[in-house]
């Protein structure tokens, strides 16, 4: 190797070492140490009763009913958030590009919702369907708390969900829809094809890149569903999500150890959906970001 | 614009302009509400309708009076502001070597933000809460600005090196050619160049670290740090019995208007900041 390239090397590891040690040392570290804490028996309410119990952390999670009602509950709202997203989304990006006049409004006004704290966001929708100062109820000539019924605050859950990140779905599907030739929907046009079968047969197979990449983003980010809930229901009426099990365990009841073998299983669901879509969709982010 | 949407007929046409009206009532109908309900009389509070019947500026007053509220609002400025530096100025050395210079682990450095990007916050709360109480950062701001490490830098990272991709860089080199030296090439040709990139990822780092509330509101417990999402999520009235609906509302169209501000001023730039990383042919 020429002495130039390996100045070059060097040049560039040490510009990215700040970076690198940094990320290193904010999510390594911990990862480990909670690795290394869900072994034991650790209760800052009794430090004095810590001991090492192996995997008995693990058998008490798995073993009980609130850890798979809240996984269960992750899953539902992720699979139900996403999918509505990826329709709305293309919906609202299809606006967007065939607005003739307004698509810098419509832009703007998307912006909105993506820009806005998540906790505000669902303080909105919750005073908005609460009993008493809302006005859904009013609106709609219905009386009763939707957030007292696990069915309704679920439905109140999702909506605030979708509100708030089918924007960020929408601009990518948008950025998609501007790399689909508009020639070659002109030709198809011409050719005779329908509506839903340029979109069917040309757009959508076009965009499959973007779409897989916006719904990897969005499911992980969905999984880890927490601000909204716990402005909404606080997991009450059994619409506790992960996050919410191990904020309680943690931080509310004090217990390290059984939090972090909350936090090491929550982490192992992400990887295990990471690798699905990986695997199953067969996607390259780095590649796609090579100079 | 392009030749492709003046083709529709008069009734697509309409047909898209009503989508319009659509989207954006959908994206601005919480917005409004929430300002109407911080803009109502604390006796109107509970009438169920959309818009105040008589404006008043009470909420507002009691917030702004509230010290918890501005104790909040700084620590929100200022934690969200010191992370957004640290992230942008690690960030663009990490992604100026990565889109500049030849070396084997480039695409391990992407990789490893992104997978960083992708991590759930709540698996490191439990030993972060732990160690910051041992080591005296818990309830500080340093002890929110290293997590907030996690999310910011990696979309630091990913922003800026997406942007910089785009640059052209050898104006330096013609700049160089024509007798500027090295320093005067930097100053006027590449900072100039790779402003606007490092301006946007600074906005879309701070809306992030602006937005948190899982770190802020379990690795802070007092006005010492406390941000604003998790102030108002613990907002509490005067007695137990009375609903704060009113104060939460104004403290919340408080710390949501500079976003939007933000949002509209910068709103091209933001777009192609958030899908710079996502969308490549």
């Amino acid at each position: 190797m020429s002495r130039r390239a390996r100045d070059e090397r060097r040049l560039a590891w040490l510009l990215c070492a700040p970076a690198v040690i940094t990320m290193l040392v904010v999510t390594a570290y911990p990862t480990v140490y909670a690795l290394w804490l869900s072994l034991f028996r650790y209760d800052l309410r009794f430090p004095g009763q810590r001991r090492f119990i192996g995997l008995d952390n693990y058998f008490s999670v798995l073993g009980s009913e609130a850890w798979w009602q809240a996984l269960s509950n992750t899953l539902l709202i992720t699979a139900g958030s996403v999918i509505f997203e990826l329709v709305l989304g293309f919906a609202f990006a299809l606006v967007m590009h065939r607005a003739l006049v307004g698509r810098r409004i419509v832009r703007t006004a998307l912006l909105v919702p993506y820009g806005i704290i998540t906790v505000v966001a669902a303080m909105s929708w919750r005073f908005a369907f609460d009993p008493t100062t809302g006005f859904v109820n009013a609106l709609l000539g219905l009386q009763g708390d939707w957030l007292a019924t696990r069915g309704s605050a679920f439905f109140v859950i999702l909506l605030t969900e979708i509100w708030k990140t089918t924007p960020f779905m929408a601009l990518l599907l948008l950025a998609g829809l501007t790399l689909v030739p508009g020639d070659l929907l002109r030709a198809a046009r011409v050719d005779g094809a329908s509506g839903p079968q340029r979109f069917f047969r040309i757009t959508l197979p076009l965009m499959r890149p973007v779409i897989v990449v916006a719904l990897l983003f969005r499911t992980l980010d969905a999984f880890r569903i927490f601000d909204t809930v716990f402005v909404l229901t606080r997991g009450a009426q059994g619409t506790e999500s992960v996050s919410i099990v191990g904020y309680d365990t943690l931080i509310t009841r004090l217990n390290l150890g059984l939090g972090s073998a909350v936090s090491v299983l929550i982490f192992f669901c992400v990887l295990a959906i990471a690798a699905a879509y990986v695997r199953g969709l067969g996607i390259d982010l780095s590649r796609r970001m090579e100079p | 614009m392009t030749g492709r949407v003046a083709e529709g007929r008069p009734l697509e046409r309409l047909l898209w302009g009503a989508g319009g009206t659509v989207v954006v009532s959908y994206a601005l109908i919480p917005v409004f509400w929430i300002v109407s309900l911080s803009l109502k009389r604390s006796a109107d509070i509970g009438d169920g309708h959309f818009f105040p019947r008589r404006v008043s500026l009470e909420h507002y007053a009691a917030v702004f009076g509230d010290h918890r509220f501005s104790a909040a609002l700084l620590n929100s400025v200022g934690i969200a502001a010191l992370s957004t530096l640290a992230a942008v100025l690690l960030g663009m050395f990490a992604a100026y070597a990565i889109v500049r210079l030849q070396f084997p682990g480039r695409r391990l450095v992407l990789a490893a933000a992104l997978s960083i990007a992708m991590f759930p916050p709540i698996s490191i709360i439990g030993p972060l809460f732990n160690l910051w109480r041992t080591i005296g950062l818990y309830d500080t701001w340093a002890g929110l600005i290293l997590p907030y490490m996690t999310f910011t830098l990696p979309l630091a990272i990913w922003t800026l090196a997406a942007f910089f991709r785009e640059l052209p860089w050898d104006l330096d080199r013609a700049a160089r050619i024509d007798g500027a030296t090295p320093l005067q090439a930097f100053v006027h040709v590449i900072v100039p160049l790779a402003a606007p990139a490092v301006f946007t990822a600074g906005i879309l780092v701070f809306i992030f670290a602006w937005n948190d509330f899982l770190f802020a509101s379990a690795l802070t417990s007092t006005g010492n740090a406390r941000t604003v999402p998790a102030a108002i999520a613990f907002f509490t009235g005067s007695s137990r019995f009375e609903q704060p609906t009113g104060s939460i509302a104004a403290a919340s169209v408080v710390v949501t208007l500079p976003i939007i501000l933000v949002v509209l001023l910068f709103q091209r730039r933001i777009v192609a900041g958030l899908t710079a990383g996502a969308v490549k042919e």
